[in-house]
């Protein structure tokens, strides 16, 4: 089906709102108007027609993890969210820290059901010890750089990391955490923590190194991102740093605006995630950065794990949750924030950062390639605990009904989802 | 109530009237035969995935008193040293048909996950940091033996309150009973957020010491050396210990306790050991009554307590 027409919606781009029609053909958007036709008619009366969403933070698991999930099963389920681009994180096994890893990703990235862009380590096999060799993958398209999992703990790796990033062009991504304030736990420490028993790492954890490297950024110069800010502290010097006119750009989890570390009081191993749930004054600031532009996108930490692994005791189980099918709706139903502002911090502003707007998240005008999603703004369902297309079942949100249900994505010209249903 | 796993659970008639049932079976362990046939046919298992060898043997002890069969699962000798999860352990253990688990784990909540795995009761006997609630039962059963109720007592918990599940149970415990916890120690040994706990705090014992009616020591325990939670053993004792000169200083009715095992002569000296009113011994002994008293309430009948006074 390489010629449609996606009838009846409301298109919603970073120009703005206007019904329209939205012809497709071979991949490339060819126009949009009104009372448009040409081949198979996609049914978007009540829908918004949208550029397709761009996760900055997914973890696909593959190589190394395929029982938690696959490329091809978490491209399933990015597509089912409304995802046309997903950035794929380093911390496989082995990790992606050279140019055949990376190449290894980018193969089976070929069967995906939305684009998949791979990042690779700031150091080899993420230790934290040497430089990873950016070129060689920078070659191969590789833009953005993380150990995601753990933060780089050594200032002056940290410093010669972005300084040598800078030469190339490409964008450090940090996990922001101090190991030695929290190695050993399992949660945020505060009233939650002190009442289970559970060793909890504080605020300050994440915010000292978001502390330090933003001081590395107005050193070096060096473009940087900062993965799933948790904290108050966070967002305001991350916010504080952009307003000074440095380089940096952050991203929130939907976990992060929706729940907090009283959910860990059952000892449901489904809550636990790095960084931890904070408390509902860092959750209302994380709502708040994301209304006010202070934070840049919303990205998932897609993070699969098998039941038997969530089901060891809270500590010694491992930390994340799922996110790709549930992040438009959470944010749609949480936030309270016009659908522009929703699509600003899901499509275009990701697949900035990304360095993938020539093909995602741009304006749907002719001759843009077709990436793009239907969703039903209105549309109410409950999230239940199977986990979707995920090959895990993690869910912290089973039960809790949402609105905003995605009706089609279209990745390169192809329907991979029609009427809420993966086509392959 | 069909678990037992935190004393947050239990409100203070719980409390009390668990308590009162232990009046039974100390009475019980005080016979020639200490051993009713409350809990024939039962069967409880210890499941022990920490090494803990008077908490294990005095639950152990109170299900044989009760005539329950007993079975006992540890780490050190078991499946769990070839990677068996937990939940496959306890469905493993529960398919030959069992009664109660008692659950000791050195991770915060097991017990808790452990009752979505199996139909048995489950007792906790202790999880990580967080409670040891049948621990809890017997501190009070100790104090209210010692001084009549629990009612205004002024308590010192004092030590390591932060990996205490010692000090979680017996602060839920006494203050539900009516008593004033006070917490005693440095603020690296204290939980780092004490909201909603009922209790005060106070960095020096010397300035409690002589306001009190219960001193409870707690474990030191000697790795929290290397995580440069307290300079030294010895600043420890000189801060914290119930040294010599202090058991001078204390009021003559004082209650002395204990969860043991002690490190003798640095949270405790020899004199607070031997003051009158150390009942670290009745603690243990009490223990037994108190585990009999819990098995009895999760697993017994109220009219299998006519059968145990019939045999007095």
């Amino acid at each position: 089906m390489s010629e449609f027409v996606i009838r009846g919606g409301r298109v919603l781009d970073e120009t703005g709102e206007r019904f329209a029609d939205v012809a497709v053909r071979d991949g490339e958007i060819v126009a949009v108007g009104p009372d448009l036709s040409g081949g198979r008619v996609l049914d978007a009366s009540g829908c918004v027609v949208a550029p397709g969403l761009v996760d900055l933070h997914t973890h696909l698991r593959e190589p190394g993890k395929e029982e938690a999930e696959t490329v091809e099963s978490g491209s399933r389920a990015a597509a089912l969210g409304g995802y046309t681009a997903v950035l794929a994180m380093p911390n496989t096994t082995p990790a992606i820290d050279c140019a055949s890893v990376v190449r290894d990703v980018q193969q089976l990235a070929r069967a995906a059901l939305c684009q998949v862009e791979v990042s690779g380590a700031i150091t080899v096999g993420r230790a934290g010890e040497r430089l990873a060799p950016y070129a060689e993958m920078a070659e191969l398209g590789v833009r953005i750089f993380t150990d995601d999992g753990a933060g780089v703990q050594d200032t002056r790796l940290m410093r010669r990391a972005l300084e040598y990033a800078s030469g190339l062009g490409v964008t450090l991504a940090q996990h922001c955490e101090d190991s030695a304030l929290s190695e050993g736990t399992c949660m945020h420490e505060g009233e939650w923590s002190s009442r289970l028993g559970l060793p909890g790492q504080p605020a300050e954890a994440e915010e000292l190194m978001v502390m330090r490297d933003i001081a590395l950024v107005r050193m070096t110069g060096a473009r940087m991102h900062f993965l799933h800010l948790s904290t108050a502290g966070s967002v305001a010097m991350v916010a504080a740093a952009k307003a000074s006119g440095l380089p940096v750009t952050c991203e929130a989890a939907p976990h992060h605006f929706t729940l907090t570390d009283a959910c860990c009081a059952g000892y449901d191993a489904r809550f636990k995630v790095h960084p931890p749930l904070r408390t509902d004054v860092d959750v209302a600031a994380v709502r708040a950065g994301l209304a006010d532009g202070s934070i840049d996108a919303i990205a998932t930490d897609h993070a699969p794990h098998p039941a038997y692994e969530k089901e060891r005791p809270f500590d010694e189980a491992p930390p994340g949750m799922l996110g790709l099918e549930y992040a438009l709706a959470l944010a749609i139903t949480e936030l309270g924030i016009d659908l522009a502002r929703v699509l600003a911090l899901l499509s275009w502003q990701p697949a900035r950062i990304a360095g993938i707007a020539d093909a995602h998240g741009g304006p749907l005008v002719a001759g843009r390639p077709a990436n793009l999603m239907v969703f039903d703004p209105e549309a109410t369902w409950t999230i239940d605990a199977s986990g979707g297309a995920s090959r895990s079942s993690n869910v912290p949100y089973a039960g809790r009904e949402v609105r905003g249900r995605v009706r089609h994505t279209i990745h390169a010209g192809e329907p991979v989802v029609l009427n809420g249903e993966a086509q392959r | 109530m069909k678990h037992l796993l935190s004393i947050d659970d239990l409100d203070r008639s719980e409390i009390e009237g668990l308590l009162a049932l232990t009046d039974h079976f100390v009475e019980v362990n005080r016979r020639p035969i200490p051993k009713v046939p409350a809990l024939r046919g039962k069967t409880v298992v210890s499941l022990f995935f920490e090494d803990s060898t008077r908490t294990r043997l005095s639950f152990e002890t109170a299900a044989r008193r009760l005539s329950a069969d007993t079975m006992t699962f540890t780490a050190s000798t078991s499946s769990v040293k070839k990677g068996e999860s937990l939940r496959d352990t306890v469905e493993t253990i529960s398919a030959f048909g069992i009664d109660a688990l008692v659950v000791r784990h050195r991770s915060s909540g097991a017990p808790l996950q452990v009752t979505q795995w199996t139909s048995a009761t489950v007792i906790n006997g202790g999880d990580g940091w967080h409670q040891h609630p049948t621990q809890g039962l017997l501190d009070a059963y100790t104090i209210r033996e010692r001084l009549g109720s629990l009612d205004g007592v002024r308590i010192a918990i004092v030590g390591d309150i932060k990996h205490s599940r010692v000090a979680r149970s017996d602060v839920a415990a006494f203050t539900r009973l009516g008593a004033e916890v006070v917490l005693v120690g440095p603020p690296t040994l204290l939980p780092p957020s004490l909201v909603g706990w009922p209790v005060t705090v106070s960095h020096r014992l010397d300035q409690v010491l002589e306001a009190v009616d219960v001193i409870y020591l707690l474990r030191m325990q000697h790795e929290r050396m290397n995580e440069a939670l307290v300079p030294s053993l010895r600043e420890y004792t000189e801060l914290y210990g119930l040294t010599a000169q202090r058991t001078e200083r204390v009021r003559d009715d004082v209650v002395i306790m204990h969860p043991g095992p002690m490190n003798r002569g640095v949270e405790i000296s020899q004199e607070a050991t031997a003051h009158p009113g150390a009942v670290i011994t009745d603690q243990v002994a009490n223990g037994v009554a108190v585990r009999m008293a819990v098995l009895f309430r999760l697993l017994g009948s109220e009219s299998q307590l006519d059968v145990l006074r019939v045999a007095d």
